[in-house]
């Protein structure tokens, strides 16, 4: 077998995150290579790198046989790589004949002007290839969200005509929104191409790897860590590997001896959000830590969002302290006592350009003013140096501008912003520690736990097995918008972390 | 049915707008006042046309009164007039327009590689175009000798004026250029998603700095037909000509937010407004209430037509 595509020892940091440690993997001519791993075990930065969306700091990467370098999407697709998105690239107010080409030289326009008959020609062939039988000329807009899948996959296979040797066709989750014939025709798809591309396939579905791929590659925190051909597959094993490092050394671990209140603080009944949650019931009490585990789209950071009154359309029921809570916006979740820590910090959780205490005192500074909506300078600042004192953040001053501290510290501003509060009961954390260096999750961890000691209700998104198994007193595991199971007395018996990836996946 | 209303709503507006019209007012449904409405709707259609381009890619432009009051007196001096001496006849149309789409595009490269916001930049180039209007502005009003000019205004084919037919053929070109060339429907992506047309690889810059000069050329063209009407060149000429424009094209349907509408879309917004002004005269409202009624009537239009695109997280700036 020739290897048609090859990553030598490809290294890629993002700050002081190393997302790939000197990885390499080699795809032969024809076959199709299943991509495991759990999330932020650098799976997308490998497609990214081979797609040419990031560019390694060190590594060679070798496209039959000879070294190339790939510096934007353009030049992957000239050399034949193509990766097939998920849904995201198309542009919803343009046609499908137009999203198909648009990212290829344009043969369909002269002189800049639309010859539209020759572009549905064109795009009624790339549409034969995938089974689509839609009208070229309809709006991306219109289509379901498993025709956008085939959209972009046409799109990338439009390839074969423009690139005369082999093909490397990347393919990012593409399962995730598709139903069961759906995935069954893109497979046939994956098998119809394999003559004449290698194929990536990363999925969090373990059936769906064993079923189509040739070769299993799993990565575990940046590494790759197996390499089997699916004969010498044992899928025990492979769960084990992608828990990895991440493996929980038990000695560090300190047993919480949480005091969990008898009534609920939050009661979620039979919650639904179309096409994200369905009919979710869990009960969280106030002392209590409830960590949610999931991978990405099983619908964990949605019920966070809903009870925040971030949803646009939800049904259910959900009950505080033993009341209907009805809450349609952020303020009004924020006036009964519930935070929220939203996994994207630098949008949704710090406001840039603003200092330290500003972003303290934000929410809960009135709390603490003079009444009549008029706020004490004088009070906020002393309560601001306390929680900084206490939470341990590293700043020159309280009046520092918030993007001059690293990424813990801000994750602890934020974090500050909530306890702020006179009146915070619930508080919901999404993942907290995402981005954080080793030191700056411990001091994160001891916080969380802290404020649970003293009566807080916490539910709690969290980025790795490690992390909810470390700081839950229970645990939800999602999968597919549903719960799939629900453990107990985590801190006294914890469950093995093959058995929790085991119900994610 | 509720497509069609989410789809056709202004459409339906306007249909509506001129039922209720002619019900209540005899003078409506009368070609006269049909012709007058034409009349009244070409400059703003003129304007709403540049301007589509620009809304379309997520982009504003303010500098319509501004580019449209020099163009007017750049004409009103370089033709034969009761003031200057040069007289250069017909060249001063294409002098004028030239003078349009390079203010146009002066405005995109500045935004493009200064990176500042349209807004802002073609703020500034709205009180710089008036300034430049005051600048040549001769001693006394220069009256308009030029009869082939002003004859658009005057010389009447079934009732309608050249300015009529000439706005008639611009929005057919317009519609045409929307639908079948790369810069009208890459203007549309651009407002929708620019990042994936970089990355794939399209020259974004070049459609920008297109659509604003092609705006400019409009407010220049809208600048002639200001003069050929009015007979004067007037740094005031342009006054008034922002505010219908913008609202017009966002009654249709090409919101601010970009990607959305096209011209048929501003056309529509363009009479409704229009029809809504005409027919608030013909039922006989209380003139100083009549501006109260237009804006009230624009917002609930508007927040009709954009009703199924509320989000709970979706900021509105």
């Amino acid at each position: 077998m020739t290897t048609a595509f090859s990553l030598e020892g490809i290294t890629k940091r993002f700050g002081e995150v190393t997302a790939l440690d000197n990885v390499s993997l080699t795809l032969n001519e024809g076959e199709v290579l299943g991509l495991i791993g759990q999330n932020g075990s650098g799976k997308s930065t490998i497609m990214k790198v081979m797609a040419g969306l990031h560019r390694p700091d060190t590594g060679i990467i070798r496209v039959g046989g000879k070294v190339v370098q790939l510096r934007s999407p353009l030049e992957a697709a000239q050399a034949g790589i193509g990766l097939v998105h998920q849904e995201q690239s198309l542009i919803t107010s343009l046609t499908v004949a137009e999203n198909l080409f648009l990212d290829k030289p344009a043969t369909s326009t002269r002189l800049g002007v639309y010859r539209w008959a020759k572009l549905r020609d064109r795009a009624k062939h790339q549409l034969e290839k995938v089974e689509l039988d839609i009208d070229p000329f309809t709006s991306v807009s219109e289509l379901s969200f498993g025709q956008r899948q085939m959209v972009e996959l046409a799109k990338v296979l439009s390839l074969e005509e423009l690139v005369h040797g082999h093909l490397v066709i990347l393919f990012d989750e593409p399962t995730a929104v598709l139903n069961p014939p759906e995935i069954q025709s893109l497979f046939s798809q994956i098998r119809r191409i394999k003559h004449r591309s290698s194929v990536v396939f990363v999925s969090h579905r373990m059936d769906e790897i064993l079923d189509i791929s040739d070769r299993v590659y799993v990565m575990s925190d940046g590494r790759n860590v197996a390499d089997r051909d699916k004969e010498n597959v044992n899928v025990d094993e492979l769960y084990e590997l992608m828990v990895g490092k991440q493996r929980v050394n038990r000695e560090d671990r300190k047993p919480r001896n949480a005091q969990i209140g008898a009534e609920p603080a939050l009661t979620l009944k039979n919650v639904t959000v179309p096409g994200e949650i369905e009919g979710i019931s869990l009960t969280l009490a106030p002392g209590e830590i409830l960590g949610l585990i999931g991978v990405q789209g099983s619908g964990a950071e949605t019920i966070l969002r809903t009870v925040f009154g971030l949803s646009d359309r939800w049904s259910g029921e959900i009950d505080y302290f033993g009341m209907p809570l009805n809450v349609d916006s952020p303020p009004q979740a924020v006036d009964k006592g519930i935070g929220y820590l939203p996994a994207e910090r630098k949008t949704e959780g710090m406001i840039r350009n603003t200092t330290v205490s500003e972003n303290v005192a934000i929410t809960y500074g009135w709390q603490h003013g003079h009444g009549a909506g008029l706020i004490s300078r004088a009070r906020e600042r002393g309560l601001i140096h306390n929680w900084v004192t206490k939470l341990g953040i590293k700043t020159p001053s309280i009046g520092q501008r918030i993007d001059t501290l690293s990424g813990g510290n801000q994750q602890k501003v934020v974090l500050s912003k909530w306890l702020f509060g006179k009146t915070l009961k619930v508080l919901m954390l999404d993942h907290p520690t995402r981005g954080l260096d080793p030191g700056a999750r411990s001091d994160l961890f001891g916080v969380i736990r802290e404020l649970a000691d003293q009566g807080l209700a916490i539910l709690l998104v969290g980025d790795t097995l490690d992390e909810v198994l470390t700081l839950s007193d229970a645990i939800i595991v999602m999968k597919d918008g549903r719960v799939s199971a629900r453990i107990e007395g985590v801190q006294a018996t914890p469950p093995s972390e093959e058995e929790l990836v085991k119900a994610m996946v | 049915m509720s497509n069609l209303i989410k789809s056709q709503g202004p459409l339906l507006a306007l249909t509506g707008l001129v039922v209720i019209f002619s019900v209540f007012s005899e003078s409506f449904a009368s070609m006269a006042n049909f012709a007058a409405v034409l009349e009244a709707a070409a400059i703003p259609a003129i304007v709403a046309i540049g301007l589509t381009y620009v809304l379309m890619q997520a982009s504003i432009d303010l500098s319509v009164e501004g580019v449209a009051s020099l163009a007017n007196i750049i004409l009103s001096i370089t033709v034969a007039n009761s003031v200057t001496t040069t007289d250069i006849g017909l060249w001063a149309i294409p002098l004028v327009l030239c003078a349009g789409l390079l203010v146009g595009a002066t405005s995109a490269a500045v935004s493009i590689y200064v990176r500042m916001p349209s807004l802002i930049v073609t703020l500034g180039m709205w009180l710089t175009t008036v300034g430049m209007a005051a600048l040549l502005f001769p001693d006394r009003l220069p009256q308009l000798l030029e009869t082939r000019i002003t004859q658009l205004a005057i010389d009447k084919q079934f009732g309608l004026s050249w300015i009529v037919y000439l706005t008639l053929a611009l929005i057919l070109v317009a519609l045409w250029v929307e639908k079948y060339t790369r810069f009208g429907r890459m203007s549309r992506a651009i407002g929708e998603n620019e990042p994936v047309l970089i990355m794939s690889g399209i020259k974004v810059n070049r459609h920008k700095i297109a659509a604003f000069a092609l705006a400019g050329g409009c407010y220049a063209l809208a600048g002639i037909l200001l003069g050929a009407r009015i007979g004067v060149g007037n740094t005031q000429s342009g006054v008034g000509l922002l505010f219908p424009a913008i609202a017009a094209c966002v009654l249709g349907g090409t919101l601010l937010s970009g990607g959305q509408g096209g011209i048929r879309q501003s056309m529509i917004g363009v009479l409704i407004l229009v029809s809504l002004r005409n027919g608030l005269i013909q039922i006989g409202v209380d003139p100083l209430l009549q501006s109260a009624l237009e804006g009230a009537v624009i917002i609930i239009a508007v927040a009709g037509s954009t009703w199924h695109l509320r989000r709970k997280v979706r900021v509105i700036k």
